[in-house]
């Protein structure tokens, strides 16, 4: 299997912002450096800016005066799409209504002048990489969801682009197929180890897919990091909120310790200030017997994930907390437990999230 | 820089079409108020064309406006509940029905025309009389004002109200006059305008079907076109500008509010 | 009442006025055209008959050029007027499609304006050459008043359809390197396709159909719709000037069928 243009080219994206015709500010000028042969997930919630970002960098639409976008180090800000030489799959997939699917997939192959047998071929190599042998002939209205997400990819990847740029591309399918598809996606995207940059909203996807998260909200950039980075050290409230669950406790603190209703919590950090608002992930919360514990509660509710339980616990701290207990943990409503963290696990956040 | 000059390029050439469309329009409104069209403005700006037109022809102008009228009248009594009826009923009777209605946009005034004077040449009063030619205006906006009316009932579910009514124990014919035409009124009226504006308009049909003691609007405009002088022929085009053009304007206001829904 | 009984009187005037009106009388065109010299053969005049069989071709070539131009014309003014915004647009708009209700007397009052002995152009090439250029009463003429009322109408359709392109298509096609021409050759040209095939056939039936715009350019006009009359009027020839409307209404019919099953409604023929 032939892979596409060794790595791709690097994008950096300076000082783009952008404001539109009638006056929305979809995008605060932002910088992002993005590797070569790195998969780079724009992540948040819809109008946060993402897909505007992603447009920019494709040429379709301008940054405000000041923004460049650069390739390999060449300013690409004033070329158009037609002759950037990325590979992008619509969140409507835009797949030609008058044409088949081979048809589709070779289209960037014509316009590039290829000849009729290589285009055939290359064609081919795309139908098998992408498992939809047997639908050239195809018409477009006569596939299902998953098979035009798979043409639309097949036919950005054919034209072997520099970057390959994705717009939530699984996110009109309905949830069974876009969780397959997203392993199907994700291995397909590192077998062809092209730069890559990828729009949703979606944190599992972003989490399973990305090499680094870049977490966006009303515009600008909330926090860059690899997965693991977001996850466990979210620098504020929104990022903390938006990926996974998270328990978002503000105490006074005192001697390195939160109070709590319940007890006291050591933190591991930087405890200088008089008050804190600090996250704890659910999972990181361990049920002990409540004899002996500093942080003590009450199970309000158990429910049976599947993999583990998820239980509600209230009294510990002002509001109630979620716990994930594996399914070992034998407590039942009513219980008083006791809760162990470690203080690692408390993250402080800036207060104003 | 491409751009700007496939745009600019694209402009002119729209900007040439409406001046074809334009310009012959203006002339006539201008010629007809003009003393002297050889003389052009110069000549001094009157109305004596304008008057004499109304001399001339002040009965065809009146005619119109009561075959217009009239026609409307036999469509709002024929059509609304003929629509209404159909939309109920469904099915393939309301198709063929429709399809035989339509009929007559599909084939010219012309042959319309002959056939009505085939059949009713022998009824020698009927004939002569403005009626006849109210026959053929009727026949040719008839499906306008279904269309108009059916399409207000499919966008208002106007079965479900019709059923809401009739569950609450309200008789057919009080459902029809209380529920159904109220709120059919958008689409009466679209359907009142155009049937109105078409009547007033319609040349084939009429031309055929006219004495010299029916003359339409049109009739006379094609009269003042072959023998009157351009001043005469453009003033009283002027007149059907002013008559028809508002009409022509509220339509498109009702289209925009209708769209806009 | 019933239900049903009430819906069956609705019915009733409508029914009682197309069939005296209509089913009637064009079954009586039917018949009588069959009814001449010739008998049913009659009908096959308009193919057979030389003179007759020349005006068909004569209107039938008139109404197509009548189509691809106005197409033309219609297409790069709408697209072009779709997809800008600019001071001015909505006046612009209007004078396009203001002719939209003007009967064909009219239209040739507009084209003897333009064309006529003391028409514009006329006027204009008498400056330039010295030479008065007088073409309103010949089929020239009668080709620009088709021109005059079937623009508007086109327009209307062809921006209705503009409007409901999907931008992505042709945002995918350009990320595939296609230059703005071939965007138009295989994206937007093709979803037009059934825009142009509705509008044109409604544009060629009319044309095919129109009365009174060739009535007032002149009566000398060798065009379908001026044959049916003359044969009606001045030679009193019942039975042909009757078959021919029915061929010419079988034509014209079957045309707007064929638009009809490309789009949902068919749009009046009208002037």
């Amino acid at each position: 299997m032939s892979v596409a243009a060794a790595g791709g080219a690097s994008v950096r994206v300076e000082s783009c912002g952008k404001t539109f015709a009638d006056g929305t500010r979809a995008l605060e000028p932002a910088t992002l450096d993005i590797a070569r042969g790195e998969t780079l997930v724009l992540l948040g919630p819809s109008g946060c800016g993402k897909t505007t970002m992603l447009r920019i960098i494709a040429g379709l639409e301008l940054p405000d005066t000041g923004g460049k976008v650069l390739f390999d180090g060449r300013d690409m800000t004033s070329v158009p799409i037609e002759r950037r030489n990325v590979g992008m799959v619509f969140q409507s997939y835009a797949l030609f209504p008058n044409m088949s699917v081979a048809d589709n997939i070779g289209y960037g192959l014509k316009i590039r002048g290829v000849p009729a047998d290589e285009r055939a071929k290359r064609v081919a190599e795309l139908v098998a990489l992408t498992n939809i042998t047997g639908l050239e002939n195809r018409r477009i209205d006569q596939l299902s969801g998953g098979q035009r997400q798979r043409v639309a990819l097949a036919r950005a990847v054919a034209i072997r682009p520099g970057i390959l740029l994705l717009d939530e591309p699984l996110t009109a399918l309905d949830a069974a197929l876009r969780d397959r598809l997203r392993g199907e996606l994700n291995r397909l995207l590192r077998a062809l180890g092209i730069t890559t940059i990828y729009v949703t909203h979606d944190q599992s996807e972003a989490m399973e897919l990305g090499d680094r998260i870049v977490v966006m909200r009303k515009g600008a950039i909330a926090q860059i990091g690899t997965p693991r980075e977001i996850y466990f050290t979210p620098n504020s409230r929104f990022v903390a909120e938006f990926i996974g669950a998270a328990n978002i406790i503000e105490a006074p603190v005192e001697n390195g310790h939160l109070v709590l209703p319940g007890g006291r919590q050591p933190i591991g950090g930087d405890a200088s200030l008089p008050s804190a608002v600090a996250m704890i992930r659910p999972e990181t919360i361990g049920i002990v017997d409540a004899a002996g514990a500093p942080l003590g509660g009450i199970i309000d509710s158990v429910s049976f994930v599947g993999d583990r339980q998820r239980m509600i616990v209230s009294a510990a701290s002002a509001r109630p907390l979620t716990v994930d207990a594996p399914n070992t943990v034998q407590a039942k409503a009513g219980a008083r437990i006791g809760l162990s963290i470690a203080p690692q696990a408390v993250r402080l956040l800036p207060p104003e999230g | 820089m491409r751009d700007r000059l496939i745009f600019t390029a694209q402009l002119i050439f729209t900007l040439l079409v409406a001046a074809f469309l334009v310009l012959p329009a203006g002339l006539s409104i201008s010629a007809g108020v003009t003393v002297n069209y050889f003389r052009g403005i110069k000549s001094g700006v009157t109305l004596q064309w304008v008057a004499q037109v109304w001399e001339l022809y002040a009965g065809t102008i009146g005619l119109s406006f009561l075959i217009a009228f009239a026609t409307l009248a036999v469509t709002l009594i024929a059509g609304v509940p003929a629509a209404y009826a159909l939309h109920v009923r469904g099915g393939r009777l309301a198709r063929v029905v429709e399809e035989i209605i339509t009929l007559p946009l599909a084939i010219p005034g012309l042959a319309i025309a002959l056939a009505l004077l085939l059949t009713y040449q022998g009824f020698g009063e009927f004939r002569r009389s403005w009626l006849f030619i109210l026959t053929g205006h009727v026949v040719f906006t008839m499906p306008f004002m279904v269309r108009s009316v059916m399409a207000i009932f499919a966008t208002v579910d106007i079965r479900t109200l019709d059923e809401g009514a009739a569950s609450l124990g309200a008789p057919p014919w009080r459902r029809f006059y209380g529920v159904i035409v109220p709120n059919a009124l958008p689409g009466i009226l679209a359907g009142a305008l155009m049937v109105v504006t078409l009547s007033l308009g319609e040349f084939n049909l009429t031309w055929m079907l006219h004495t010299p003691l029916t003359k339409t609007l049109p009739i006379g405009l094609a009269d003042s076109y072959a023998s009157m002088r351009l001043e005469v022929a453009s003033a009283y085009t002027l007149i059907f500008f002013v008559m028809i053009i508002p009409l022509l304007v509220a339509m498109q206001m009702f289209a925009d509010r209708e769209q806009a829904r | 009442m019933s239900h049903k009984t009430f819906v069956w009187l609705c019915l009733l005037p409508l029914g009682v006025v197309t069939v005296a009106f209509f089913v009637l009388p064009m079954a009586r065109l039917v018949v009588t055209g069959a009814a001449g010299p010739h008998g049913l053969a009659g009908y096959l005049a308009i193919l057979i008959e030389p003179r007759y069989r020349a005006t068909l071709i004569n209107t039938v070539v008139l109404a197509a050029a009548t189509t691809v131009v106005t197409l033309i014309v219609a297409t790069i003014a709408g697209m072009f007027l779709q997809r800008h915004r600019f001071p001015g647009r909505a006046v612009l708009i209007a004078m396009l499609t203001f002719p939209l209700a003007f009967p064909g007397v009219v239209v040739g009052f507009m084209i003897i304006l333009l064309a006529g002995r003391q028409g514009l152009i006329g006027d204009f090439s008498n400056r330039l050459f010295g030479e008065k250029i007088v073409f309103a009463y010949s089929i020239y003429g009668l080709f620009l008043g088709y021109l005059y009322f079937s623009i508007p109408r086109v327009i209307l359709t062809i921006m209705a359809a503009v409007q409901k392109l999907d931008v992505g298509l042709e945002e995918a096609a350009r990320s595939l390197g296609a230059s703005p021409w071939a965007v138009q050759r295989d994206v937007v040209l093709p979803a037009l396709a059934p825009a142009f095939v509705a509008s044109g056939a409604i544009a060629f039936a009319t044309a095919m159909g129109a009365f009174g715009t060739a009535f007032t350019l002149a009566t000398n006009i060798d065009v379908l719709p001026m044959l049916i009359y003359t044969e009606f009027t001045l030679a009193a020839n019942f039975a042909t000037s009757a078959a021919l409307s029915v061929g010419l209404g079988l034509i014209t019919w079957f045309i707007l069928a064929l638009a009809r099953s490309f789009s949902g409604s068919a749009v009046a023929a009208a002037g």
